[in-house]
């Protein structure tokens, strides 16, 4: 479904992806694991158009979408839940999901999937008509995840769902994912720090150091490979 | 009581025209975090571009109200255009450029624009036509407002309402809030970044121009020079209320207008611009982000 093939990416001078290869197919969960400063959230970035690679190709569907804009991208089936949730703080959540939905047209339909959400999330129900701003963390992640959900995607991508959230609430986001990930196959490229969590749900993973993809294999081998236990899962 | 009535009905005129270009001022600044320097400028050519349509309407003999109606249509698709140039030449460019560079650029805009009407047209104040019509049920209360400043007041009042109107319910003006506050994540959600910014210098532009067409119909005289008078008491408007708040920039215009116009009638004409300055830093020592601004706060 989605390929990057030796993908480099540039901030000015400073490079932050080095020849990076990675395949996703369709319905999978993969997440991609690795420390500060590897280059993940560049990873997406890259995948969503914000920060352009300098050279290498990115696939999706079989179709180039290196150098798209970040709407076209979009309009294709890639969304993306990025770092820090990024809700539109002065827009109620009514509006928020709103402008998930913004490249669709068909409205009985984004009607009902505004209603899907409050039945995934009915905390979101009740605050319909409350600024994004002044929701908690964990329900702004909700809310995030609501609005890319919107857009119906192809492919979601998520960066670090589980920042700052307490236990309870990563736990249930997870599940969310997992359920999203079963009912709608809609496939999952999950970016995560807490490496234990996200090997757990994923199918296969991506461990990436400086920029460059080390390690690929499946979520079960990877929570038991020696490496990744030391350097990742802290045992 | 009249005499203070006429002082605020004035005030109240004169701070329309503020906040009819302080929108474009704030709205840019919403979106792009870029002072337009040339705003006052595109408000200044849709005075002119009136002016010129309506001597050609006038030559061929067309009624007062048809001219006033398309010599306003003609300059308010016009200034619009050079508002939507101004952005693709001078800004678009340099969106990434550090902050400094486009302001630099709308500065060079504002002297470039100036000059080139100066050199296209003169250097001479140039008589403008009062295109507005006299009202006979005014009459009774001409002491205290005629025609003009009645469709000033007017005019206004319907272009707030349906910018208001648009921004809060069209799906346009959904993304130009979203855009405003994080543009990133409006990318990321589809929205057509350059397009938002495109249409948010038209509206600007041309609500600058309704703006140069009334008030030049109301002095009655104009120069390559009246956008950058404007442009400056325009900006003071949109800080004074809250850069990049709307309903800042219109609050800001009239307590603008109110202040120069009290100041005029009670004190003297000379203290005008001494008295809406003094207000400006008051405001601004007590309130740092303007009357309206917000300070940002968000929960991350």
């Amino acid at each position: 479904m989605l390929k990057l093939r030796d993908v480099n990416t540039f901030y000015g001078n400073i490079q932050a992806l080095k020849n990076v290869n990675m395949e996703i197919s369709e319905g999978e969960i993969i997440t991609l694991i690795g420390a500060n400063g590897a280059g993940k959230t560049t990873t997406l970035m890259s995948i969503s158009g914000i920060i352009p690679p300098r050279s290498g190709e990115i696939l999706f569907m079989d179709r180039p979408i290196t150098g798209m804009r970040p709407d076209g991208i979009v309009s294709l089936g890639i969304c993306q839940v990025p770092e820090g949730r990024h809700i539109f703080p002065y827009l109620t959540v009514l509006e928020n999901l709103d402008m998930g939905a913004f490249l669709r047209t068909d409205k009985a339909e984004i009607k009902k999937d505004r209603q899907y959400m409050f039945d995934l999330f009915p905390i979101l129900a009740e605050r319909r008509h409350q600024p994004g701003g002044t929701l908690s963390g964990g329900e702004q992640q909700m809310l995030a995840i609501s609005r890319a959900l919107m857009s119906r995607p192809r492919l979601l991508l998520m960066d670090e769902p589980s920042l700052g959230l307490a236990p309870l609430i990563v736990k249930q986001i997870f599940e969310i994912i997992k359920k999203i990930n079963t009912e709608n196959n809609t496939t999952i490229f999950l970016v995560e720090q807490n490496a234990n969590l996200a090997l757990q749900v994923a199918h296969r993973g991506y461990v990436m150091e400086n920029g460059r993809t080390t390690l690929t294999d499946s979520a079960t081998n990877l929570l038991t490979d020696e490496k990744v236990k030391k350097a990742y899962l802290g045992m | 009581m009249d005499y203070f009535l006429e002082l605020f009905l004035g005030g109240l005129t004169r701070g329309s025209i503020y906040a009819l270009i302080a929108l474009g001022y704030t709205m840019v600044y919403g979106i792009i975090e870029l002072i337009n320097f040339a705003h006052g400028e595109i408000y200044m050519i849709g005075a002119f571009t009136a002016l010129i349509v309506a001597g050609v309407l006038t030559f061929w003999g067309f009624n007062h109200i048809a001219i006033l109606l398309l010599a306003s249509i003609i300059a308010v698709i016009y200034s619009a255009a050079y508002g939507f140039t101004v952005e693709k030449v001078a800004y678009k460019p340099l969106r990434h450029a550090p902050r400094l560079s486009p302001l630099i650029s709308a500065i060079g805009m504002s002297i470039f624009l100036q000059n080139y009407v100066l050199l296209a047209q003169t250097s001479d104040f140039l008589p403008f036509p009062s295109l507005i019509p006299d009202f006979k049920f005014l009459e009774p209360y001409s002491h205290l407002i005629r025609p003009p400043e009645l469709v000033i007041l007017l005019t206004t009042a319907v272009s707030m309402l349906l910018l208001t109107l648009l921004i809060r319910f069209t799906r346009i003006g959904k993304a130009m809030r979203a855009t405003a506050q994080d543009r990133n994540m409006a990318m990321l959600v589809g929205i057509n970044v350059d397009r938002i910014i495109s249409i948010t210098f038209i509206i600007g532009s041309a609500l600058a121009a309704i703006g140069g067409i009334l008030i030049a119909s109301h002095i009655g005289m104009i120069n390559f020079y009246i956008g950058f008078i404007a442009g400056i008491k325009a900006f003071t408007a949109a800080v004074l209320g809250g850069i990049g708040s709307i309903p800042g920039a219109v609050l800001g215009g009239l307590v603008l207008g109110w202040t120069e116009s009290f100041a005029t009638g009670y004190v003297s004409s000379d203290y005008e611009d001494v008295f809406a300055f003094a207000l400006l830093v008051l405001i601004l020592i007590f309130r740092p982000a303007g009357i309206l601004g917000r300070s940002t706060i968000q929960k991350v």
